[in-house]
């Protein structure tokens, strides 16, 4: 039988406009101290670290090579990468516990989203022969999937500017969020469009940040932590790459994942990893969550969407949820590529 | 200056490069066909028409053999609104992007819409497509989509899709023949077939450096190297880092010499995109008296004698064109003093 795995700790750094240097290093530090002080874990002790992150990002290649500075990596480490948010990282680390090969891991993700254009650059992850040289930026390719579930008539402007309205209030006793405020529908939907059908608080503002979360496995997590937070199951699944191929007001990568971890109805919370507004009405409805589910009590990658670990981070805010004993049940989203290409869910649960 | 409290430096750093990929045998007559002005769906073992086209059927997973002409008309699905097109984009001027389902085609297709005004644009208009007066076989072929001002088309599909959105393949009735060209069903090139594509990619960075880093930076502009000597292990390091062996920030400051030990070094030969002197020249790793990791860096005035263990120092250039840059050093040179032993510097190889 695989041995039972936990998050023991996590650490966000705060989500800024412009923060950091383009390495990342300087965030990193203290960002795996606290992490690490959380989980009661000597940096010497962690057997596995993983994290995610882009060149594209960084503007320079193996950019993530040289975050390894943060780590202390003498005497050698046993390090991995994915170019992917660093939720796909940690589920590479969930993999290494379960198989054996390591006791304790280390995942962080990091990205100077504002070093440059953010839309711009992100274009790049399209199809590279007959979408990404035409330059589509990726809040216009998020528009075109709003405007698709606006006239199929699963979403209005109403609505989604009721998640913004929610996730800013929400977000105002988040010390490590962006942006936050008490916000009206009326007002809100008053407000010119970037990309029509979406405004301003229908996006994701452009963040610096970084993230990191702890692994351990078995008798060592209920050693370090006094209320870890259990994996019950991680999956994640992908759905076609052009964006014409699939339907786009549907997600059947979210759903075929939350239906290889048995993803309940009735969770206590759910971190949704939702750049935009229409994704998470879209999302809701596509992993069946129940309208007594909390949805992103942290005010969600809305008010803060650090690229490559917002949704790491989504999955540490539902640990915490757990670890603290203000949920039982919480599950954790992560996205990457356009228009909720890729989706990954985890589902953390107490046990007594 | 006080460069203790000023912010940390930042410059910007602009990258360009040629992305050249291969197509294969799918790709390449679809981006044939684009050059010839011809559209091309792939159609899969469940009949539907895929534009663009798939190279391996998504149910069966075989490859995709099978590809039909379509009209260069057809519907929008989706669409959003460019007030500031972004560089690069297909359009300098306000526009729309879309997606695009071509007559005949069942999956939709993204490119944007010179529609002049958001007004204009709305689901289910009708497009077509604006040909690009140079073309390579390539997705830019086709310049943009244009509204569509013909006469609303006669319904029938091969695939028996949407009817709102279905449309004969014939296409003798366009008013605009060229728009009209090749979609005859003649699926014969003109040309050579085309076998790869070169996407150029160019973005734009702000690089911003640590406090250490930008400290150690302005020293350069006064002349001064700067290291910092890591309080684990007591290495010092130029210039500053977070010590990569222990994983915290190094805070002491030191004066480092501009005088040093080659420990390694290799004669550049071969010529490069870029290269600023003509080769043969030494690039040598060199440990600067004070410092415990060594920089790379030029030796010149020495060729043929450059070795390990040789003394070294650093030639300034004039003082006053001295900036934040380590370019202040133009090279080292060799000073003539006895080679440092081996065992000096053999924990820096």
């Amino acid at each position: 039988m695989n041995p039972a795995v936990a998050i023991i700790g996590f650490a966000q750094a705060p989500c800024r406009p412009s923060a950091g240097t383009t390495s990342g290093v300087e965030t990193l530090v203290p960002l795996f101290h606290q992490a690490l002080s959380a989980a009661r874990l000597d940096r010497r002790e962690v057997d596995f670290w993983c994290s995610g992150s882009s060149d594209y990002l960084a503007g320079r290649a193996f950019s993530f090579v040289s975050a390894i500075d943060a780590i202390g990596a003498y005497p050698p480490i046993c390090e991995s990468h994915v170019e992917m948010d660093a939720a796909w990282a940690f589920y590479e680390a969930y993999v290494k516990i379960l198989a054996g090969e390591a006791e304790t891991a280390l995942v962080y993700g990091f990205g100077k989203s504002s070093a440059g254009l953010l839309r711009r650059v992100l274009a790049l992850q399209l199809d590279p022969y007959v979408a990404a040289p035409l330059w589509p930026d990726s809040v216009s390719v998020a528009a075109l999937q709003a405007r698709l579930a606006i006239d199929a008539g699963l979403v209005t402007e109403e609505a989604m500017a009721e998640v913004a309205a929610r996730s800013q209030a929400d977000a105002s006793t988040n010390p490590y969020a962006q942006v936050s405020g008490q916000l009206t529908v009326d007002d809100l939907v008053a407000t010119p469009y970037v990309a029509d059908p979406l405004r301003a608080h229908d996006c994701a503002p452009v963040s610096d940040g970084a993230a990191a979360l702890v692994l351990a496995a078995g008798e060592r997590a209920r050693r370090h932590r006094e209320q870890p937070a259990w994996i019950s199951g991680v999956a994640h699944r992908v759905d076609p790459q052009g964006l014409g191929e699939r339907d786009l007001t549907t997600v059947p990568s979210a759903t075929a994942a939350a239906e290889a971890v048995s993803l309940p109805a009735d969770l206590d919370v759910a971190e949704l990893h939702a750049p935009f507004t229409h994704q998470e009405l879209l999302l809701r409805t596509a992993l069946g969550l129940g309208d007594r589910v909390r949805i992103n009590p942290s005010g969600g990658a809305l008010c803060g969407n650090p690229m490559f670990s917002a949704g790491l981070a989504r999955i540490g805010a539902a640990a915490e949820q757990v670890m603290s004993g203000q949920a039982r049940r919480a599950a954790g989203h992560a996205t990457s590529g356009p228009a909720l290409q890729q989706n990954l869910i985890c589902l953390l649960e107490a046990r007594s | 200056m006080d460069t203790a409290s000023a912010p940390p430096l930042a410059a910007p750093l602009d990258i360009a490069f040629d992305y050249t990929r291969s197509l294969g045998p799918v790709l390449g007559r679809f981006m044939t066909g684009l050059r010839d002005r011809r559209v091309l769906g792939a159609r899969t073992a469940d009949g539907r028409v895929h534009v663009p086209p798939l190279e391996y059927d998504p149910a069966t997973h075989a490859p995709v053999t099978e590809l039909v002409p379509v009209p260069p008309t057809g519907t929008v699905t989706s669409w959003t609104w460019t007030d500031q097109p972004l560089d690069g984009q297909p359009l300098d001027r306000p526009f729309g992007w879309a997606l695009i389902r071509l007559d005949g085609a069942d999956t939709a297709l993204l490119h944007a819409v010179d529609a002049g005004t958001r007004e204009s644009m709305r689901t289910g208009m009708r497009v077509r497509i604006r040909w690009a007066a140079e073309r390579s076989g390539h997705i830019r072929d086709i310049a943009c989509f244009e509204p569509d001002p013909g006469p609303p088309r006669a319904s029938g599909s091969a695939t028996g899709g949407d009817p709102a959105t279905a449309s004969d393949l014939d296409t003798s009735g366009d008013p605009d023949t060229s728009n009209g060209a090749g979609t005859s069903g003649d699926l014969s090139t003109s040309g050579e077939l085309v076998t790869g594509i070169t996407t150029p990619i160019r973005l734009s960075y702000t690089h911003t450096t640590s406090a250490e880093e930008s400290r150690y930076l302005h020293a350069l502009s006064e002349g001064r190297l700067l290291g910092q000597r890591c309080p684990a292990c007591r290495k010092v390091y130029v210039p500053p880092r977070v010590c990569p062996a222990d994983g915290v920030p190094t805070e002491e400051e030191v004066p480092v010499h501009d005088h040093g030990t080659v420990t390694t070094f290799c004669v550049v030969n071969v010529p490069f995109a870029g290269q600023r002197l003509d080769p043969p020249y030494v690039v040598a790793q060199v440990l600067l008296d004070g410092a415990d990791i060594p920089i790379p860096h030029l030796i010149l005035g020495a060729a043929g004698e450059v070795r390990m263990g040789m003394r070294v120092a650093a030639v300034w250039r004039d003082p006053a064109t001295w900036s934040t840059t380590p370019e202040n050093i133009a090279h080292f040179r060799p000073t003539g003093e006895p080679d440092a032993p081996y065992e000096s510097y053999q924990e820096h190889l």
